[in-house]
Parts: C-alpha cells; structure tokens; sequence
C-alpha cells in the first residue's frame, strides 16, 4: 500500500466536514468580520474601537490567564513530586486518592462551587473564623480576581498532575535511585533529574490548561464581579447586548492572537529540543 | 556535570554503596530520642498538610451540599438556619425545570454521541490502518475546536445558525456538541483501532471472509471498549457542555448548566447547588472507573 487509499479518505471526509462547516467556516466568519467595514474593505476599526473600550480587561485576562497557569505548575509539580519521591506510604496513598476529585467536574459547577465557597460569609471565611485564625470583621469576599484564579487552579491542577505524575511514573527509576544515593535531597531529584525529563509533558498540559482557561465563560460570569472582567465576556456583553458582531470578533481574533502566541512559545521548544537531539 | 550525568555513570560502573543507609544510620546514632521527635514532628507536619489539601478539595464540594439541603440560611449565621429537602422535591417534581432541562440535557448527550460515532467510527478506522496523505495534518484538524478560544467561534456559528433557523434547536445544539467533541471520539476510535491485532484480520482473510465481514466480526468487536470510552468522553463533554448552548440554544434550549446559571445568576442557590449536585455523579463516576475502560493499550496509542 503505497499510494494513498482513496477509500480511507472516504472513510474520514464526513468527519472532516463537519469540522469544515462547524469550526473552519466560522472561524473565517469571524476573521473576515473582525477586518472588514460593512462597505467591504479591509479596516483596522474594529481593532481600534475593542482596544479602546476593553484593553483594561485584555491586560486583566492575560494576568489572570498566566498567573493561573503557574500556580498550576507549581501545584502539579509538586503533587506528582511527592507522589513519584515520597517515602512515606499512607501520605502517597491518600494524595493519590484525593488531588483526582476535581477532574471531570465541569467549570460550571466548580463556579457555583466556588461561589458560595469563597463569599463572604461562604465556608471558607466561617471555617477560619470557627478555626480562630480570623476574626470575623477581617472576612472579605474572593469573589474578584482571586475567586477565578482559585476556580482555575483548583479545576487544573487535577488534569495536568495526571499527565506529569503518568510521565513521571515512566521515567528511568535508576536515574532518581542513583541521585537519592549520592546524597541528593529529594527536592533537587525533583528539579535537576525528574523535571528535565518530563519537561515536554508539562508543557502540553500547562498550554492546554492555558487556552482552556482562556475559553471558559461560565467562571468568570459567575465568580466575579463586573468590573474588570474577562475577554470571554466582554465578548458575550458585546453580542447579547447590542448584536456588535464586529467588535466581538476583534477581541475573539486577539484571543486567538494570545493562544497563538502560546502554541508558537510550545513549538519552539520542541524544534529546539529536535535539533538538540 | 549535572547529578543526572554523574548518577547514571555511578549506576553504569555498579559502585553505589548504601550511602543514603550509612546516612540515616549515623543519623540514628545520634540520639534516639531526637528522631524519634522528629519523625513524629514531621508526620504531624504531613498530616496537616494532608488536612489542608483535603479542605481546599473538599471545601466548596461541601458548601455545595450545605446549599443544596439548606431551606434558610442567612447572614450571621455559619451553618443554615433550617434543614430540609424542601428544594429536592421542588427540582424532581415531575412538572419541574429541572425534570425537563434533565431530560433535554441527556437527549441531547445521547444524539451527540450517535452522531460523533457515526462520523469517528470510520474516521478512526481510516486514520489507524489506511495510508493517508497528511495524517498528522489530519489528526490536528481534529484538534482545532478544543485549541482555540472557543467563544469566538460559537458566536458566529450562532450566527450562521440563525440564516439556517438552527438557534434554539435541539440539532443546532446536537452539532455544536457533537464538532466539539469530535478530537476524543476520533482519536479514542482511531487508537483503539490501532491497537487490534493485525494478525487476526488476516487471519480471518485467509480463511475466506470478506473484507467486510472482517471488520464487523473482528475488527469492531475488539475496538468496541476503546469505542465505548470514547462515547463516554463524547457523553460527558455534552452535558457538561456550556458556552456552546448558551450562544446555541438560547432561549428555548435549556440544559441542566444553563438551568444552573439561571438560577445561580437569579440567586436561587439551593436549585443552582442541586443541579451541579446532579451534573456531578456522571462526572465522579467516569473519574472512578475511567481506568476500567481505557486499557494502558489503548491509551498509550492516543494521539498518535
């Protein structure tokens, strides 16, 4: 079989098409409507008019996007850390069981979670205050920038700790057994021997937490406030409330822009990492 | 150079001697009792942040619950004022919003599901043991919806949608979901496919079955619990499914999540909590028993 099956490409085209006309053809939609003017040239306008209403909110995603994301990794490389490292039985066991809750549960309902958890009067603040480790007039609210941060990281940290402690568990034991016995401390194992070689893992998980995160629209609409929000919903403001297709897209097409920007940092490294080897 | 360097040339020559063991068992002579402090010390310090863990995990899961079975509960209080399973009645009885948003949502999810098989099935097959040109362009392809911001594409396919009369339709909805989990229906099929064993289509070959006959006999039945994790994923992705309905379907699609941010958004937090409360079985059940049926063969040929 040397020539491409012309049967096989039979066999895929349906679920190309629908691809085709359920991913491609809008998104051209949206590129199109994004550069032009209803006259039919290409204009930058609608660029102009997104930045100037909602570069507050651009910058605001971008932050809360890549702080997320790194509280991410720093978690997961911890948890799969201990789970790979650990020496001590009941503590692995239990962290085995435990960090996996979160996984499947869908976004929407880790916000409404989240949404009683972190108010002002949620569980949260009584249980410290019940704990005596606050008074209660020191009780504030998390529902702002710091409740979608938390949803985030408490939603990904399950997904990318499965990947990086799955890589971790397929990694040379005698390279750790040979660094524990020269007297490393564990914690240097974990970045100078298990790091590097599960490096490429973690980066596949913390871009597609990144874009994930990037996507969600229930999170921010639910766990914080108004003002500034995130693009996702600015995006949803401009179609709901005044049918503004145009300035939508633009803010959609500089989404685009930063999840790009994330894939291209992704592929460098992988080119890199190909020419090294 | 590194340690990593150093270690596996210490391994290679086989001159490791127990230092970590000569180690600890200077330590060990040291003072008894001083260990024996300190490993009490230090598993006080790993049950704590074992508690920690568990009520940042637990925490909101809990609150959830507390809402659900809370008839009033209001400010100064830490814990509801009045228990009850008032709010459970008024979501299951019969006639309720959340009685019908159940049954929309998991139609929705089962036609979601024959429709990503019915295009994955094939696709999967072709992908694993036909030639393709560009296979790995392809199999990206598949990729796209979940890698891009999906907002911005949804609001023009409500869009294009609307010219077609499909907002606010069951099938509108039904593609939606369906395009957006195609990635792990084709994927999932094509490495289930992969990991049947050629010899025993051949085998079936050569004793005279068609082609045909050797895919429904043999092929499939093998692939089918690779195929069927596949449909879970596909499932679940569906009714959990948001952003899509709620630019799609509105307003006379309503699924369980755009029932839960109505009433959440409409303050109404004990339906809100009951309705994640039952969003959440399916989604705890798959997270038990996914290694059931994902099998190490299958899964490590995802993606490739």
């Amino acid at each position: 079989m040397t020539r491409p099956s012309f049967f096989g490409l039979i066999l895929i085209a349906p679920a190309l098409a629908m691809i085709a006309a359920l991913f491609l053809y809008p998104l051209g939609f949206s590129l199109t409507s994004a550069f032009t003017v209803p006259g039919g040239g290409f204009s930058l306008t609608h660029f102009e008019k997104a930045i100037d209403l909602y570069s507050t909110d651009i910058l605001f995603t971008l932050f809360i996007v890549i702080t997320s994301t790194l509280l991410t990794a720093l978690f997961s490389i911890a948890i799969a850390g201990t789970l790979t490292l650990g020496e001590t039985p009941w503590l692995i066991s239990s962290l085995r069981f435990l960090y996996r809750w979160p996984l499947f549960i869908p976004f929407i309902v880790a916000a409404q979670c989240m949404r009683t958890f972190l108010a002002k009067n949620g569980l949260m603040n009584n249980s410290f205050v019940a704990m005596g480790i606050m008074e209660p007039l020191q009780a504030t609210s998390f529902l702002d920038w710091r409740g979608i941060i938390i949803t985030f990281v408490w939603k990904q940290v399950p997904f990318v700790t499965l990947m990086l402690a799955g890589a971790m568990a397929s990694i040379d034991r005698a390279t750790i057994e040979a660094g524990r016995n020269l007297g490393a401390s564990r914690l240097r194992v974990l970045i100078e021997i298990v790091l590097p070689q599960v490096a490429q893992t973690l980066l596949v998980g913390l871009v597609l937490s990144f874009v994930t995160m990037l996507s969600v629209l229930s999170v921010p609409m639910m766990v914080a406030g108004s003002q500034p929000t995130m693009m996702t919903v600015d995006m949803a403001f401009r179609i709901n409330s005044y049918g503004d297709y145009a300035t939508a897209n633009a803010l959609g097409v500089i989404s685009y822009a930063i999840a790009g920007a994330v894939a291209w940092i992704y592929l460098r490294h992988n080119v890199k990492r190909e020419i090294a080897a | 150079m590194s340690i990593e360097t150093q270690a596996s040339t210490a391994i290679r020559q086989g001159s490791v001697p127990a230092l970590r063991g000569v180690a600890s068992s200077s330590r060990r002579g040291f003072s008894p009792f001083a260990v024996r402090g300190w490993g009490v010390l230090s598993t006080i310090l790993k049950g704590l942040g074992l508690a920690v863990f568990a009520f940042a995990l637990f925490g909101p899961l809990a609150n959830l619950a507390l809402w659900s079975v809370a008839e009033r509960w209001y400010t100064p209080f830490k814990l509801p004022v009045t228990y009850g399973m008032r709010y459970w009645e008024v979501v299951f009885r019969p006639t309720g919003d959340a009685m019908s948003s159940l049954a929309t949502s998991v139609s929705i999810a089962c036609l979601t599901v024959v429709v990503a098989l019915a295009v994955s099935v094939p696709a999967g097959y072709a992908l694993a043991r036909l030639k393709l040109p560009f296979r790995t362009v392809l199999m990206i392809v598949f990729l796209l919806p979940q890698a891009f911001p999906s907002v911005a594409i949804y609001i023009n396919v409500a869009r294009v949608f609307y010219s077609l009369g499909l907002t606010g339709t069951i099938p509108g909805v039904v593609l939606v979901h369906a395009a957006h989990g195609l990635v792990y229906s084709v994927w999932i099929a094509a490495a289930a496919f992969a990991a049947v064993d050629k010899d025993l289509e051949l085998a079936a070959r050569n004793i005279g079955a068609s082609p045909l006959r050797t895919f429904f006999t043999i092929t499939l039945p093998l692939a089918a619990p690779g195929i069927m994790a596949s449909a879970i994923f596909v499932f679940l992705e569906s009714l959990d499914e948001f952003t899509g309905t709620f630019f799609v379907g509105v307003p006379q699609v309503t699924t369980l999540p755009l029932l839960l941010y109505n009433a959440s958004m409409g303050g109404n937090y004990q339906i809100a909590s009951i309705t994640a409360l039952i969003l959440l079985v399916p989604s705890v059940l798959f997270m038990i028993f996914i290694e059931r049926f994902l099998k190490a063969d299958v899964l490590s040929k995802v993606g490739q």
